[in-house]
């Protein structure tokens, strides 16, 4: 997922599909076909919108208000906390793009990455100015803030299902379906993952103590 | 791919790492005083009371020890201590800061009763007009003496349907208000204090603590047999351990054990503050609740959540609690917020094997030891003395002397939050908004904050309301005339005289 493969780097282009990204949270469905249908999209500008994204919420950390966000700064550890995002998004491409293609779904993997990106526009968007705002209010107008707040989130989950049935041009029970298949997916993944590991760290281990036993007798 | 591998394999080794190193217990052996922080990390602190002497029957020149005593009271400079297993209670005067010379040593009453010899004495009251209230366990009795022990009256078991006629009346701990009535907690007695009217006729129960249960207690319930049902754990409030009555006549009282989950949800109140209605008004504004020990971890001598057995409170507010399983002593304000903790098990000075009653004098503190049969007097450090200093500068209104004080407290230890808010609270009441918002931001008090930051929103408007005016304007004229030239421009552009 190089910024536009191959390909030269056209900045016209990439300014224009990310211009494009604005009109696909408001049009979502016919936006979202657009996208992949006429390439209206680049992974440039995708890669932008999930970078946006990821500088946001850590930035957020910092600048958000106490009032709203404490930070116990001696527990975080910037790149776990990047991972919180960029790893369940990871796993949800790989894990929806897997299950889709067996079921004849007509997205490619970098086409279903393109339109997750896509679809996370409304939280850098609304989450930059929110923080700016959280600044200036009390305790008693911390309602303002949760509700905007929870709306960048609940507005991008809504794009998320949105685009993931016109990338892989399914009906909308199907696509439900499948973006919950999904989840179920990204679970096992995590249950192999973790299972790899911990066999990887038996085996290690096994030849560590056979190293030291031997070193032990010699 | 190898190197994306790798990368999340360190990825999961660290959140491995994470994982196991929040498991480990805090050790919180470094200081003898300590505090927890808006984090529920222990802080530690300088000490806010020493131990000024530790007292043994010898010590106060009597020539039996103490034998398991339980109760203590305190009267201006007068001090009882319920030697119970000895049946007797000791009156000692407070002659100097260290001195403490017996009274007398009261067993046994006067006048008008069949009873006279006092018989396991849990617990003492003495009224401002000099009547001595005792509860005299082993009689199944409070009686009423005057100042001579001369017998007036006596609080027998509770005449009420729910108690059984035949069953003994055991008066554990009592207290009296300013009339004359008496509350008293007595064993196998749970529908809460058992109130007397100043002529000894019973008056009603108040302050029973509500009845919990979850519901998986109540679906097992109803499919239990009637022998199941038996043995299990009944639903009922559980008694009180102690009580005491503070000057403006509230009564705290400690709800004894707490089971962990309890403690954990929330539900549970360690320390109830009974007002005349017996509803509980304690005022729990603190990042964590009144239960003492945050962590439970076992080791060191310690095992399990803090058990309160006994608390006393200031003039100024400042409730003391005594951890009966981890040998502490809790303070907090009256928001609830801890203003120090210490103490621990052991044998050492200011250490406790079994503590059992707490007393406050002035703002001296004693403790009773029924294990170690002697009282720990402990005196305010200068530490201490300024944060009580700071707080009641604030009560009485001298905001800037409040403030002055927390600013020393601050200086002798700057990891505790209540001076940071304190010294905020009292810029706030000066009107100096900016500078306490940067305290109260430091320790993440989010009221005080807002409060503080409304009034300089209040005054920076006020301050600015001609640029802001300016500004507002400008933003809706400025592209509303540009529209206009345009649209002036364009109707010239297109008008009919230009054309020939």
């Amino acid at each position: 997922m190089a910024v536009a493969l191959g390909k030269k780097f056209n900045f016209q282009e990439y300014i224009k599909s990310l211009k494009f990204a604005l009109y696909c949270i408001t049009h979502p469905l016919d936006g979202f076909w657009d996208l992949t249908h006429e390439k209206r999209g680049t992974y440039a500008a995708a890669n932008t919108i999930l970078f946006l994204t990821l500088l946001i919420r850590v930035l957020k950390l910092r600048y958000t208000s106490f009032i709203f966000l404490t930070v116990y700064w001696e527990g975080i550890n910037i790149f776990l906390y990047i991972a919180s995002v960029a790893f369940p998004l990871a796993m949800f491409v790989v894990g929806n793009w897997g299950l889709t293609t067996l079921f004849d779904g007509k997205g490619r993997l970098g086409q279903v990455y393109m339109a997750s990106c896509y679809a996370l526009t409304p939280y850098p968007l609304i989450q930059f100015p929110l923080m700016i705002f959280s600044n200036f209010v009390t305790v008693d107008e911390a309602e303002f803030y949760s509700v905007i707040s929870v709306i960048s989130l609940v507005w991008a989950a809504l794009l998320m299902i949105a685009a993931m049935g016109q990338i892989h041009e399914f009906g909308m029970g199907k696509n439900l379906l499948f973006m919950v298949a999904s989840l179920f997916a990204m679970l096992v993944i995590v249950f192999i993952l973790l299972l790899f590991f911990s066999m990887i760290s038996q085996g290690v281990a096994y030849f560590i103590s056979l190293a030291k036993e031997i070193m032990f007798r010699l | 791919m190898k190197r994306i591998i790798k990368s999340i394999g360190a990825l999961a080794l660290g959140a491995i790492v994470i994982a196991t190193s929040s498991l480990s217990v805090m050790a919180s052996d470094n200081s003898y005083t300590y505090n927890y922080d808006y984090w529920g990390d222990v802080q530690d602190s300088p000490d806010a009371y020493t131990v000024n002497n530790v007292y043994t029957a010898t010590s106060f020149g009597l020539d039996m020890n103490f034998k398991s005593p339980q109760g203590m009271f305190v009267k201006g400079n007068m001090v009882y201590i319920c030697d119970t297993g000895n049946n007797r209670i000791v009156q000692l005067e407070r002659t100097g800061t260290e001195q403490f010379e017996v009274v007398r040593i009261i067993d046994s009453i006067k006048g008008n009763t069949d009873v006279k010899n006092l018989s396991g004495p849990t617990d003492i009251a003495v009224s401002d007009e000099g009547d001595i209230f005792i509860s005299d366990n082993g009689n199944a009795r409070i009686v009423k003496v005057d100042s001579d022990l001369n017998y007036l009256l006596q609080f027998n078991l509770p005449v009420d349907s729910t108690v059984s006629a035949e069953s003994t009346f055991q008066p554990s701990k009592i207290v009296i208000d300013t009339a004359g009535r008496v509350y008293c907690i007595a064993t196998t007695i749970n529908q809460g204090l058992c109130k007397y009217e100043p002529d000894g006729t019973f008056s009603g129960f108040v302050g029973a603590t509500p009845v919990t249960f979850d519901w998986v207690d109540y679906i097992w319930k109803k499919f239990a047999t009637q022998e199941q049902r038996v043995r299990m754990a009944s639903f009922v409030p559980t008694a009180y351990d102690n009580i005491y009555m503070d000057h403006e006549g509230f009564i705290y009282a400690c709800a004894g054990g707490m089971d962990e989950d309890d403690l954990d949800s929330g539900a549970a109140d360690a320390i109830r503050k009974l007002n005349l209605m017996g509803n509980d008004i304690l005022v729990q504004n603190g990042e964590y609740p009144v239960y003492g020990d945050l962590y439970w971890g076992k080791g060191g001598g310690y095992e399990g959540p803090s058990y309160f057995t006994d608390v006393t409170v200031f003039d100024n507010d400042i409730y003391v609690c005594l951890d009966k399983n981890r040998g502490r002593l809790f303070g907090y304000d009256d928001q609830g917020k801890t203003v120090f903790c210490f103490g621990g098990n052991g044998n050492m000075d200011g250490y406790f094997r079994q503590p059992v009653a707490i007393e406050h004098m002035g703002h001296d503190l004693l403790v009773l030891d029924s294990l170690d049969c002697s009282v720990t007097l402990f005196t305010p450090t200068e530490f201490g003395e300024l944060i009580y200093d700071a707080i009641e500068e604030f009560d009485a209104g001298n905001y800037e002397a409040s403030g002055e004080s927390w600013q020393k407290v601050m200086e002798l230890d700057g990891n505790y939050d209540l001076a940071y808010i304190g010294i905020g609270r009292s810029l706030l009441r000066q009107k100096k908004y900016g500078e306490a918002m940067d305290y109260f931001e430091l320790k993440y008090d989010d009221e005080n904050y807002s409060k503080a930051y409304k009034q300089y929103r209040k005054e920076w408007v006020e301050d600015h309301i001609v640029i802001i005016v300016i500004v507002i304007l400008a933003a809706f004229l400025i592209p509303l005339s540009i529209g206009r030239i345009k649209k002036i421009k364009h109707e010239i552009d297109t008008a009919d005289i230009f054309e020939t």
